[in-house]
């Protein structure tokens, strides 16, 4: 009788702690929160990015009214947005780091163009009089802005989730589920972001080195 | 080798982070509805802007404030007003509705950061037109109450055409905006309470309590990081369990509720945020 109270005692005991151990420590949840979490602002980058992928026709369109406007420039973003468009960007890209990589890739691609051709379009004044032009400038200012703001978002929670990955104990129940870290945005083009931008109003610049 | 790559990126951004903390501005605290670091408004001319935005909000319902910062660099300000606008959180915490004003006086440059709930009230276009029509003639000849006043009138009549839902009655508003620490108190309190009851039914009650004080301690230092607090719930757990028993601090729980409970909240009078606003970058910036 006596020793069946204590050993219900200490099962009792064992179970408790063995119970608060695995709920709170291993981090499962975290990491199904987590992780929706990184689907959902992954979501948010890619409904930015559509955004200003629907914008392009509209802005192109604008810019090819004006006569004799740079081809160089307009074929450059016609081209980037295509090849932009032409990756399927589902969901599941966050989860393969060379897919991402090309995504991205293209996507900067595309920022790049664009900001040069509103660069160029500053010298037509026809278009910085057009109201229609403008307001498109506007817009696209913005959903800039929304793809600055929907990116930072990812990078904060991926960084979450890659913490809670390779952090002890947790990376325990990483390596059981083989959950991998993710991948998250770089810059591209240091060496470019970081020199000077030279700036030349006479004919195009030449082509940046690749 | 990805595992590096990624490991050192994250090493990079987070040097990124630190360095860029040190540079730019920090964001001030939220003190009032117009909050004027430039001296630019008059005493009376502030305290009328703060006034009109006061009663929209009681009438309406969402927040709208204006900051005056004399200069935003190294950032533009559209990110300033960003991260500004990422702190304060305002807009009401069921709707999000929130817009933030930034004025950079000597870099001659404002934007209008509206939060996603607003952002079909105030499309980029629409705030991009207010500062074009109302905000920059004004400032261009020194009337700078002028132009915040007519931005103002122009957020309002917007908004008040997009049909939100209207602010409620005092006491529920500030009910939902409790600390997340205090319910996490009470979760805790709650759970001592439980687990104390079944602990000391199954050990006794000087091991339960001693049980239910660690588990208690470790689950406050968990959730707050804190040894302090955690010491201090371990102690008042053994003190519950321990000493008075669950009985005993159960009956006085019932008297308390029985009395009417009268709990948190106060604070009446103030300006706080709402804490419900989620800024996506939506807006327009503008110079004069």
């Amino acid at each position: 009788m006596r020793i069946v109270t204590t050993r219900a005692r200490w099962g009792a005991l064992c179970t408790a702690l063995l119970m608060s151990s695995t709920l709170g420590g291993c981090g499962y949840n975290d990491f199904q929160r987590l992780d929706e979490q990184v689907k959902a602002g992954w979501s948010e980058v890619l409904n930015q990015y559509q955004r200003r992928s629907d914008l392009i026709p509209n802005i192109v369109a604008t810019v090819k009214g004006e006569a004799n406007f740079e081809q160089e420039t307009l074929t450059k973003v016609i081209e980037a947005r295509s090849r932009a468009t032409s990756i399927q960007a589902t969901p599941e890209l966050v989860n393969n780091p060379e897919a991402f990589e090309k995504f991205q890739k293209a996507q900067g691609e595309l920022t790049g163009a664009l900001s040069r051709l509103m660069v160029v379009a500053e010298n037509y004044p026809t278009l910085k009089a057009n109201q229609a032009f403008q307001d498109l400038r506007v817009q696209l200012e913005g959903t800039e802005n929304r793809i600055t703001v929907a990116r930072n978002r990812y990078i904060k929670t991926v960084q979450d989730y890659n913490v809670l990955a390779r952090s002890f104990p947790t990376n325990l129940t990483a390596m059981i589920f083989s959950y991998k870290v993710k991948p998250s945005f770089t810059v591209q083009n240091e060496a470019q972001i970081s020199a000077p931008p030279s700036v030349n109003f006479d004919k195009p610049a030449p082509a940046a080195p690749k | 080798m990805s595992f590096l790559r990624v490991l050192g990126l994250a090493l990079a951004l987070l040097w990124a982070g630190s360095a860029a903390a040190q540079d730019v501005l920090t964001v001030p605290p939220l003190t009032a509805r117009v909050i004027d670091q430039t001296t630019t408004l008059s005493e009376p001319q502030r305290a009328a802007l703060e006034a009109k935005l006061a009663a929209f909000e009681a009438q309406a319902g969402p927040q709208i404030v204006l900051l005056l910062v004399p200069a935003t660099a190294p950032e533009d300000i559209a990110s300033y007003a960003q991260r500004v606008a990422d702190s304060w959180k305002i807009g009401r915490r069921t709707v999000g509705d929130g817009v933030l004003l930034v004025v950079a006086k000597n870099e001659r440059s404002v934007r209008i950061e509206v939060a996603k709930a607003l952002e079909g009230a105030i499309p980029d276009l629409a705030a991009r037109q207010i500062i074009d029509r109302a905000i920059v003639p004004a400032f261009r000849q020194d009337d700078y109450a002028g132009g915040l006043n007519a931005a103002v009138d122009q957020l309002m009549a917007r908004i008040r055409g997009e049909g939100l839902p209207l602010p409620e009655a005092r006491g529920g508003a500030q009910r939902a905006a409790g600390l997340p620490l205090e319910q996490l108190g009470m979760f805790l309190f709650a759970g001592v309470l439980l687990a104390g009851g079944l602990l000391s039914a199954l050990f006794g009650r000087k091991l339960g309590s001693l049980v239910t004080a660690v588990a208690a301690g470790g689950m406050a230092w968990w959730l707050s990081a804190s040894v302090l607090l955690a010491i201090g719930a371990a102690f008042v757990t053994v003190l519950v369990v321990g000493v008075l028993g669950i009985g005993t601090v159960l009956q006085l729980i019932a008297m308390g509720a029985g009395r009417g409970g009268g709990g948190f909240g106060g604070g009446g009078g103030g300006f706080s945020s709402g804490g419900g606003g989620d800024f996506g970058g939506g807006g327009a910036s503008g110079r004069w």
